[in-house]
Formats: C-alpha cells, sequence, structure tokens
C-alpha cells in the first residue's frame, strides 16, 4: 500500500520538457543559504553619507537605486525570465534596516536541524565587522521594542501574541490590472502630472513632494535593473555556442529593452515584466508574503489569447514559459526568520499565490483556459513555491472544481479551494465597490483583499486558549507566575456558565486593547521610518494621493488580527459548561488541580472524560458549535469596535488562520480543559481539535460553516482524506458536491492533505528516502520531513477521513 | 403519535448505498444470521453494549456504576492489566456503563429514537441531497423488521421531497413490503445463496419468500437494485452464479442492474459484541476475479 501512494506522488512530477526539467531539478536540490550582498550594499551606501540630511522616502529611494545598481545579475542556465533577489537560486538576502541578526541568530540559522539557512564565514564576519556595528538599534525591530509599552511586552513574552511587523515589513498585499497594464514610463509620466498639480496651500505639500520624487527614483532603479539585464543577456548572447540558445538570449535581452518601461505586449514579457516587479517589491523590503501576480489567469489571457491568434504563441510554449516562471518563485524562499517569528511561520514559503478561476469584474465566470493550464503546471511541477488558490463561485463550472481535486488526488496538498461568492461578499462588507470586490483575491493562505487597490496589513497572531488559561487564573499567566490580565474573579466562585463566559470576554477585550494599541504605534514607526516607494507605484491610489504604502496611500486600508485555537478553546468551554456548570461531573476546584497537575497520574481518568465525553465542535452539534459561532462574533464585535487607525485610516478586522504558530502557542500553554495536555498544539485554523472530528467530513463542514465567516477575512481549514478516497472519478464528483455544499452554506476555504498516517509515520522513521513527500501545513505545503517534531506529530494526529 | 425505532447508527455523506450523497440509517434487528454479517451488532434488535479494549484505561468505572451488577473488574495484585468482565445476559443494555467511561472504550449500540428527531438529523444535509440528487437510503439490520418505523420515517422523507432508499434482505412479510413500495424510490435488495438449502444454512432462513418478494416489486414496477455478497465458497461457486444469473435473466426488465460486494472481515466487531465469527478468515476475491465475473454478468444485466 505504501509503495502504491508514494509511486503515485512520485509519478505525477513530470516538467515538460527536458530543459525544464533540469531547471526544476536545480532549484528543487539548491541549498538554502543566507545572501550578505544586500546587507553589505545598503551598508555601504548608507556609510558612503550619500542620503545623510534628506528626507526619509528620498533615502529609501536612493538605497533602493543603488542596490538596483549593484546586485548581481543571476541567470539560471536555461532559464527565459530574469532577474532573480540574491546572488543565486535560494540565495536568501537580509533586510538589518529591518531586522540586523545577531552572530547568535546566524550561528542557529546555520546549524538548526530543519530549515536551515547556511551561513557561510564570510557572511559572519561581514555581520560581525560592518553590518551588526551600524545597524545594531536603527532596525525597525529595535525601533518597535523600544516604544511598546510593557503590559504588550509582558503579553508578547507569554505567548498571548506574536508580532508580524518585528522582523519583517507591512506588504501583505498582490497585484492588480495595473501591474500588468502599466509601464514605468507611463507611472513615471503620472507621477509627473501629480506633481504638478500640488497645491502648496496643502498642508501636506512637502510630504507630498518628497514622496512622489522618491516613488521616481525607484521608478528609476527598476529601469536601471532591467538595462543592466538587457546588456548582460547580450554579452552572454556573444559567448554563446549554441545557436538556438543565442538567439533565445537575445530575444530576452529585447524584452528586459521593452518590459518594464513598457507595457508589455505579449505574454513572455507580460511574465517578464511582472517578475521584475516582483523582484523590485522583495529586494525594496522583505514584506510579509512577498508579491503576488494575484489573479494571474485574469491578467494573462488577453496576451495569450492575442499570441495565439497571431501565431506567435503555442499552448505548449506558454506551458514552458509558465514552468519556467513557476520556479523563479521557488528560487526565492522566505527570509530567514528568528524567535518568535520563526516559530509562528517555520517555513521556508514566501506564500506568494497565484489565483485561478473566480468572477470577472463584470460579475461573469472568469475560468478560462488559462486557468486549466495554470492547474496543469502546478500539477507537473510540485515545487514548495509558488502557492495557489482556486476560487469557485456559483458560476464556476464543475469540471474546473473537478479538475483542480485531481491535482489536489496525489496528495501535496496544492491546489486549496475557496468560496469566491464569499470572498465577494466580504468585500462587500468591508466596503469596496463591486468591480473591486469581484477582482479581489485571496492572498498569503487564505486572507481576503482587493488585489492591486488595497494594504491589508496581518499585526499578529491571537492565542485564544491562552486568554482562556489566564481567565482561569484571574490574570495571572500559571506558567511564569505574572500578573498580565486584568482580575476577571476566581473562577470558583462563577455559579453559571455565564459568569466564565463573560469573564473570559473581559480577559479577550482587554488583550485585543493592548494588542491594538501596540499596532497603533507600529503602524506609524512604518509609515515614518519605512516608506516604500517602490511598492507604492503599482498599488492604487498611492501615486495618485502621492501617499506612501505604509500610510495609507492604498485606495483601500484594513489591519488584521489573526485569530488561533477556536476548537481548542470552544471545546474547553463546552466541556466547562457541561462538566461543571450543568452535569457537575467535576468542581472548578477539582478541573483547575487537574490542569496545573496536567492530568497527571489519576486526573488521566479526568482528562479522558474531558475529551471523549463534552460535546466538541466538528461534530454538527449545536451545543459545541453554538459556542464557536459565539467565540466568531464576540471577536469580530472587539477587533471591529475600535475606530481606524490613526495613520492609514485601516478599519480593524479579524480572519482565522494558524500557519504554524499554533505548535508554539501550544507550547506556551498549560493544559486546557478539553483534554488538551500542556505544550501540545492547539488546533489551527477554524478546523476542529486534532483527532477529534469523528463524525465524518459532511460533519466538520456543516459545524464550521454555522460560524459567520462573511464577517471575517477568512477562515482556514484542514482536513485530511485517506488516499484511496480520491481514486476515481465518482468520489472526485461527489467531493465536489460536497465542496459546493460547503460553500452554498458559507464556508470560507478547505484544503486537504491526501496521505496516510501510515505514509508519514514511514517517513518519520526514514527521513532520507522522504525527502520529496510534501503535506499541507496550514494555507501552504511543505516537505515533511523538514518540519519540527511537534509539527510532524500535529499533523500525524489529525483525524484521516477514511470513509465518505 | 410519533414512532419511534431503535437505530445503531446515522452515517452521513455516504456514497455508496445508492445514488448521490446520502445519509444512511441503520435500523436495528435482523430475522437472518448471515454468517458473514458485517454489521453484527445490528442483528439484535435491542440495544447492546460494545468493548473496544484499546481504549480502556483500567479505571473499573464500568463496574463501579453497573446497575445490574453485570460488569466485575478484579485487577489482580500483581498490576497486570485485566479487562472489565460483562455478564451479557445479566445486561439491560441501559448505557449507564457507556455514558460512565471515560474513554469510551464501553460503546452502547442501538438507541430508541422518534421519526422526529430523526427527521432533524436527516434535514441537515437537505442541500447536500438537492446538489447531488442523493438523499436517504435506510440499511440495517433489516430495515423492514421495525415496518411502522420505517414507514412513518419514509413516509416523512416524501413530504419533504427527499430520495428514499432502503436496503433490505427482502426477508418481510408481503403486506409490509407492499405497504412501504409506494414510498421508496429505490430498492437495494439482497439476494444470498441461490439454493434454498444453502440458503437456509447460511442465513437461517429459508429463500422462497425472498425470491416472492422481489418478484412482488418487479411486478409492481418498483425501481431495484439487486446486491450480491460475494462470499468465497459460498455465492461465487459456479453453480451459485449460474444460478443467479438464472434468475436475473427472469426478472431483468424489471430490475435496475446488479452489484456484487466483496467480502471482507469483520472478526473484530463480533469480539467487541463478545460474538463468536462464524465465519473462517477468508481472503478478499481479487480485483481481476471481481472484474469478469461483473462482465459476466453484465451479460444479462448491468453489473457494479
Amino acid at each position: 500500500m505504501l509503495e502504491i501512494e508514494v509511486e503515485k506522488r512520485r509519478k505525477v512530477i513530470r516538467p515538460a520538457n527536458e530543459r525544464l526539467a533540469r531547471l526544476r531539478e536545480g532549484s528543487v536540490q539548491a541549498e538554502v543559504r543566507v545572501c550578505a550582498e544586500r546587507a553589505r550594499l545598503l551598508t555601504k551606501f548608507y556609510k558612503s553619507g550619500k542620503a545623510s540630511g534628506l528626507p526619509i522616502p528620498i533615502q529609501r529611494a536612493l538605497a533602493f537605486k543603488y542596490l538596483m545598481e549593484h546586485v548581481s545579475l543571476p541567470v539560471e542556465e536555461g532559464q527565459l525570465i530574469v532577474g532573480l533577489r540574491g546572488t543565486g537560486p535560494k540565495r536568501v538576502p537580509t533586510y538589518p534596516e529591518i531586522c540586523v541578526h545577531s552572530l547568535k541568530d546566524l550561528e542557529i540559522l546555520d546549524t538548526r536541524e530543519s530549515m536551515p539557512y547556511r551561513v557561510d564565514e564570510e557572511t559572519k564576519r561581514l555581520y560581525a565587522e560592518e553590518i551588526i556595528p551600524f545597524w545594531q538599534g536603527k532596525s525597525m525591530r529595535d525601533l518597535i521594542f523600544s516604544h511598546l509599552p510593557k503590559e504588550w511586552i509582558d503579553a508578547y513574552e507569554a505567548g498571548v501574541w506574536t508580532e508580524f511587523m518585528e522582523q519583517r515589513a507591512p506588504g501583505h498585499t498582490a497585484g492588480g490590472e495595473r501591474v500588468f497594464q502599466k509601464g514605468l514610463l507611463e507611472i513615471k509620466e503620472e507621477i509627473a502630472r501629480v506633481m504638478r498639480s500640488l497645491d502648496p496651500a496643502d498642508p501636506e505639500y512637502y510630504e507630498k513632494l518628497v514622496e512622489l520624487k522618491a516613488m521616481d527614483i525607484a521608478a528609476d532603479a527598476i529601469l536601471i535593473y532591467a538595462k543592466r539585464y538587457a546588456e548582460k543577456l547580450e554579452e552572454m548572447a556573444k559567448e554563446e555556442k549554441d545557436q538556438e540558445r543565442k538567439r533565445e538570449l537575445l530575444e530576452m535581452a529585447e524584452i528586459c529593452k521593452w518590459v518594464p518601461a513598457h507595457p508589455p505586449r505579449t505574454f513572455w514579457e507580460a511574465l517578464q515584466h511582472y517578475w521584475f516587479i516582483h523582484v523590485g517589491v522583495t529586494y525594496e523590503t522583505n514584506p510579509w508574503d512577498s508579491f503576488s501576480p494575484g489573479r494571474i489567469d485574469q491578467h494573462l489571457y488577453p496576451f495569450y489569447k492575442r499570441d495565439l491568434a497571431e501565431g506567435r504563441l503555442t499552448r505548449d510554449r506558454a506551458k514552458e514559459l509558465l514552468q519556467a516562471f513557476w520556479l523563479k518563485f521557488n528560487n526565492q524562499p522566505a527570509v530567514p526568520k528568528v524567535g518568535v517569528t520563526a516559530e509562528e511561520s517555520f517555513t521556508y514559503n514566501d506564500f506568494s499565490k497565484l489565483n485561478l478561476g473566480g468572477l470577472k469584474a463584470d460579475g461573469s465566470d472568469g475560468v478560462n483556459e488559462l486557468s486549466f493550464l495554470i492547474l496543469e503546471v502546478l500539477e507537473e511541477m510540485r515545487t514548495l513555491q509558488p502557492n495557489t488558490a482556486v476560487l469557485i463561485s456559483n458560476k464556476t463550472p464543475d469540471r474546473f472544481l473537478i479538475r483542480a481535486l485531481e491535482v489536489v488526488a496525489p496528495g501535496f496538498g496544492e491546489p486549496p479551494l475557496f468560496n469566491f461568492d464569499g470572498v465577494v461578499v466580504k468585500m462587500l462588507r468591508q466596503g469596496k465597490t463591486l468591480e473591486d470586490a469581484r477582482t479581489a483575491g485571496v492572498s498569503g493562505c487564505v486572507e481576503t483583499g482587493a488585489f492591486g487597490k488595497e494594504c491589508y496589513i496581518l499585526t499578529g497572531y491571537l492565542n485564544l486558549p491562552k486568554i482562556l488559561e489566564i481567565t482561569l487564573h484571574n490574570a495571572v499567566d500559571p506558567r511564569t507566575g505574572k500578573n498580565i490580565g486584568i482580575e476577571t474573579g476566581d473562577p470558583r466562585e462563577f455559579r453559571t456558565y455565564e459568569n466564565l463566559w463573560n469573564a473570559f470576554l473581559k480577559q479577550l477585550e482587554h488583550f485585543v486593547t493592548v494588542k491594538m494599541k501596540g499596532n497603533d504605534i507600529i503602524e506609524a514607526l512604518y509609515a515614518h521610518h519605512l516608506p516604500v516607494p517602490f511598492l507604492s507605484l503599482w498599488i492604487e491610489d498611492c501615486v495618485k494621493k502621492a501617499r506612501d504604502y505604509n500610510a495609507g496611500g492604498a485606495r483601500y486600508n484594513t489591519q488584521y488580527l489573526q485569530i488561533v485555537g477556536l476548537g481548542t478553546l470552544t471545546n474547553a468551554l463546552s466541556a466547562l459548561k457541561f462538566h461543571v456548570f450543568e452535569r457537575k461531573t467535576f468542581t472548578m476546584e477539582e478541573i483547575l488541580h487537574a490542569l496545573s497537575a496536567d492530568f497527571s497520574g489519576p486526573y488521566e481518568i479526568t482528562r479522558q472524560l474531558l475529551l471523549n465525553k463534552s460535546p466538541r465542535y466538528g461534530e454538527d452539534e449545536d451545543y459545541a458549535d453554538s459556542i464557536a459561532k459565539e467565540i466568531v462574533d464576540e471577536v469580530v464585535k472587539h477587533a471591529e469596535s475600535f475606530p481606524p487607525t490613526p495613520i492609514r485610516r485601516a478599519s480593524r478586522r479579524v480572519y482565522f488562520l494558524p500557519t504554524t504558530v499554533h505548535v508554539y502557542f501550544g507550547k506556551v500553554t498549560g493544559a486546557t480543559p478539553d483534554g488538551r495536555k500542556a505544550g501540545t498544539p492547539v488546533s489551527e485554523g477554524v478546523s476542529p481539535v486534532q483527532g477529534t472530528d469523528r463524525k465524518g467530513i459532511a460533519a466538520v463542514f456543516r459545524s464550521v460553516a454555522k460560524c459567520d465567516w462573511d464577517k471575517t477575512g477568512g477562515a482556514l481549514l484542514n482536513q485530511k482524506l485517506s488516499p484511496d478516497l480520491l481514486s476515481d472519478e465518482e468520489s472526485l464528483r461527489k467531493l465536489a458536491q460536497l465542496i459546493r455544499v460547503f460553500f452554498n452554506l458559507g464556508g470560507h476555504h478547505v484544503q486537504f492533505n491526501v496521505v496516510s498516517a501510515e505514509l508519514l509515520r514511514e517517513a518519520q522513521k526514514r527521513p532520507q528516502d522522504f525527502q520529496d513527500l510534501m503535506v499541507r501545513v496550514a494555507g501552504y505545503s511543505d516537505y515533511f520531513v523538514n518540519l519540527p517534531r511537534g509539527l510532524q506529530e500535529e499533523i500525524i494526529a489529525r483525524t484521516e477521513h477514511k470513509h465518505w | 403519535m410519533d414512532a419511534t425505532g431503535v437505530i445503531f447508527d446515522i452515517q452521513r455523506f455516504s456514497v455508496h448505498d445508492g445514488p448521490g450523497i446520502r445519509t444512511t440509517v441503520f435500523l436495528k434487528g435482523c430475522p437472518l444470521r448471515c454468517r458473514w454479517c458485517h454489521n453484527p451488532e445490528g442483528i439484535s434488535p435491542a440495544p447492546e453494549l460494545m468493548f473496544f479494549e484499546y481504549k480502556c484505561l483500567f479505571c473499573g468505572t464500568c463496574a463501579r456504576v453497573c446497575p445490574k451488577k453485570a460488569i466485575s473488574f478484579s485487577p489482580n495484585g500483581e498490576g497486570e492489566k485485566v479487562f472489565p468482565k460483562l455478564e451479557r445476559e445479566k445486561c439491560t443494555g441501559c448505557g449507564v456503563c457507556a455514558e460512565a467511561c471515560p474513554s469510551g472504550a464501553w460503546h452502547l449500540v442501538g438507541k430508541r429514537i422518534t421519526v422526529g428527531e430523526l427527521m432533524s438529523v436527516l434535514e441537515r444535509d437537505e442541500v447536500l441531497y438537492d446538489r447531488s440528487q442523493g438523499g436517504v437510503t435506510f440499511s440495517g439490520g433489516e430495515p423492514l423488521f421495525q415496518p411502522d418505523f420505517l414507514f412513518f420515517a419514509l413516509q416523512a422523507c416524501k413530504e419533504r421531497r427527499i430520495h428514499t432508499a432502503v436496503d433490505t434482505s427482502g426477508y418481510a412479510s408481503p403486506a409490509v413490503l407492499t405497504k412501504i413500495a409506494p414510498l421508496v424510490d429505490l430498492f437495494l435488495f439482497d439476494l444470498k445463496p441461490m439454493d434454498e438449502e444453502e440458503h437456509r444454512r447460511y442465513t437461517g432462513v429459508s429463500n422462497r419468500l425472498i425470491h416472492e418478494n422481489l418478484r412482488e416489486l418487479v411486478r409492481l414496477g418498483r425501481p431495484v437494485r439487486v446486491r450480491v455478497p460475494l462470499i468465497p465458497g459460498i455465492t461465487d461457486t459456479e453453480g451459485n452464479i449460474a444460478a443467479l444469473m438464472a434468475f436475473l435473466g427472469e426478472i431483468r426488465q424489471g430490475i435496475q442492474g446488479v452489484e456484487l460486494l466483496p467480502y471482507h472481515d469483520v472478526a473484530e466487531k463480533y469480539q467487541r459484541l463478545g460474538k463468536v465469527y462464524g465465519m473462517p478468515l477468508l481472503s478478499r476475491p481479487s480485483q481481476e476475479s471481481l472484474a469478469q465475473l461483473r462482465a459476466r454478468i453484465a451479460q444479462v444485466v448491468p453489473c457494479a
């Protein structure tokens, strides 16, 4: 059985031709290394004094330009698209202006067992002698921690939340039409036009002028980068012996002379154009979720159709170009994260998400030939990056959904499926126009956003079970004994479930308030100290408003808090309600004793009873599901009750996603009343607690869909299926119907791990034989054997549905 | 009055018991004693206990709470793990032990439910039936063994325009069968050994009534799909297949097709019920022989 499963997985990887096979192999095999070039150049630039005294946006733009003038210009052998962050595939630059890695950080990155970033001696020396001495105390990270109040730091250290922007810049956005339709010369004209129209009577006149100047410099910077590549390719062509490759290199040089200066004219140019922008955005800062071409099948389709009609392109050639493009993403792993950030997002994946399907701006079905072709590329490439999203609306034909499930079947976790009608509702609720809602999509893992027009910044994960733990200890974190919450009463005095629930809500409100204050401080720091003139060129309406992306330039501004542990919290509250307040199986005192003993010794019986004999979320029983629904409602209500942020005027929203933080949050949270032992992972996304959803997938879908996800920015659901469940057309068709129903009921997202627990156990035993085993983690896939043990165990513990 | 019945499971998102996506309701109690029965917990009409050894914590809670003292638990001094002992003749199926058991090692199969309660569960998946053109399947046990409950449940489904299927051994009074027939959109009708003596030997009852009932359904023009459990050496023999094909040939105008259900081993279930599995351990029929057989039967009627 195992052999069949492994064979089935390996068989699907089949790049279009030998060139792609070689490129893919080179990309997959490349070791991830820290690349010091960017840090070295940046430091040199700032040390030179060229920027001193200038306004910050100009300084940043000039620094970016300096980078684009001097960074290496790697070309992967046989590639068709050029531009790469770092000195070669998987050479990952660092961003000392945002986070300075200490020598110890570098040591850990270099030597840690899972997901290392190799650091050579020269880099360590450079860091010791130049980078650290220059940047220490000046980085965004230093700035942020020096500004946050003590109560914020206490909660952060206790693991009540994480902070997304302590090591990585905001960003979190995807490209829209502008990215595929505008050349930089036109954008430079637009900048000039806006500059001319500035009114000196405007109190913001000077700020705007400075920002526009910075944008103009940033535009020049990427033009220089492209020009350098054109020259490099011409030189390479001179040396090239192979006549066909020589012609290709010259054609690539011509493309680089045209884009990104002008709008792309062909399919190939469109891919190259986008990629230059992607490299620019990811060189400028280390934004979360890198950057993304968004609704790529929509954007590329006009080029594809025209090229095909005019005989410039064949389907096969388009596929080859797309596969080459695919590998560009895989060659840019996430930046090296350390500390809590590494815990919350422990992966090389940088979450660039290609959206397929959905609707067009006019409300008609968006599925086209390219949607299918890109699924085919995904099916044959199976690399860690990029990620995809299949957007299903009521207008999407079944054949597209079933095709997507066919790609899911061999078990790599991709693509995840999204309810696009739900995405539109979410966007409309947030005040987007109908057209902007229909051209929206999902980025990162499951986050909805108005692509190309919205700055929706993620601010950190919130640990719900930890807040319950603090409530049960009347403001004290039992792990440290520190008083970090507010006093909501001794739980032993609670007479009713409502007493407990209200105490929890007060505690929640307290923490959310502290977190929001922190968010405001961090927003101000980024707006002032880290403008991003290059990214601002591409997101509407930054140029028009002469305002930076990080300072509210985007058409829509949103701020997200990511909620974690819904399943664990629901089951814990349900168990307390049922056993303490209704059945009176236990007193609160007894529960607290059992928790502090971590259910050891005789308390194992208590634990089993709480675990097995309490109503649980995920089994389509209203008792627990209504608690989940209420939690979602309350969390949304609290978060949204805050006024818009001070600088970006961003509305406050929540969504439900863990990445890998549920493992970290589990580590810092003691035993919980649902029978969860201390230190073990909390539940992920909006999935039921690992291993407890025993009533089948239909019941899970019903339970999940009872919560009102339209009020959130998204909700991640993982389901694990036994491989033989997706083995024939009939099963795929029925699963497709089930997914339709889930979406009709209001579900936002579902993704499937099609893998047997047996295979995962075997991979743990013989990791060397399973290097290529990819599984679904949260909103992304990863290599199983690279995952830390805790996460491996968590994935194995998820319920595997073996029967329909 | 709301009719009540005893069921032992409700399986949602079932895709093997009729068209589309279905919810299958398992009614408890069966007049047959098929030796290969793969739902032994459906045979007795009364609620009964199943014991999952791997879940047992050896805490003795069950023995303490049993009102009939039907469970004894006496760990020996050497710390050796000894499972609790159940005297099934004393057990009334009250379920107190199952409810108290912290780990769920004791599981009570069979609960009394009203048609109204059942419908509130079935209604949850209405959208799913609509979308997939599925519905509800009544299985067992033998669903016709609880004729009133089945009748009212079917009627309630029809009132809600839900597609209904009944998975039956066909061993029931013709009056019961004709009464429910108009409410059933699809019969899944089992045929076991064709030879009457063989049938009696392996199932405990004659097949004469079963065959008559099948002919009657065909006469009434009700949609029927025949299902044949393929038991090595018993129903897959040359003699039985020939007889089956002859019979199918006679009624082929009136049936939608035949499904072959390959045998699988369920010895563990019997052990959990404190029962003895009456079948020697047989291997599953191979995919090739199954395909051959399907092709052969398909000469007479469509076969899956």
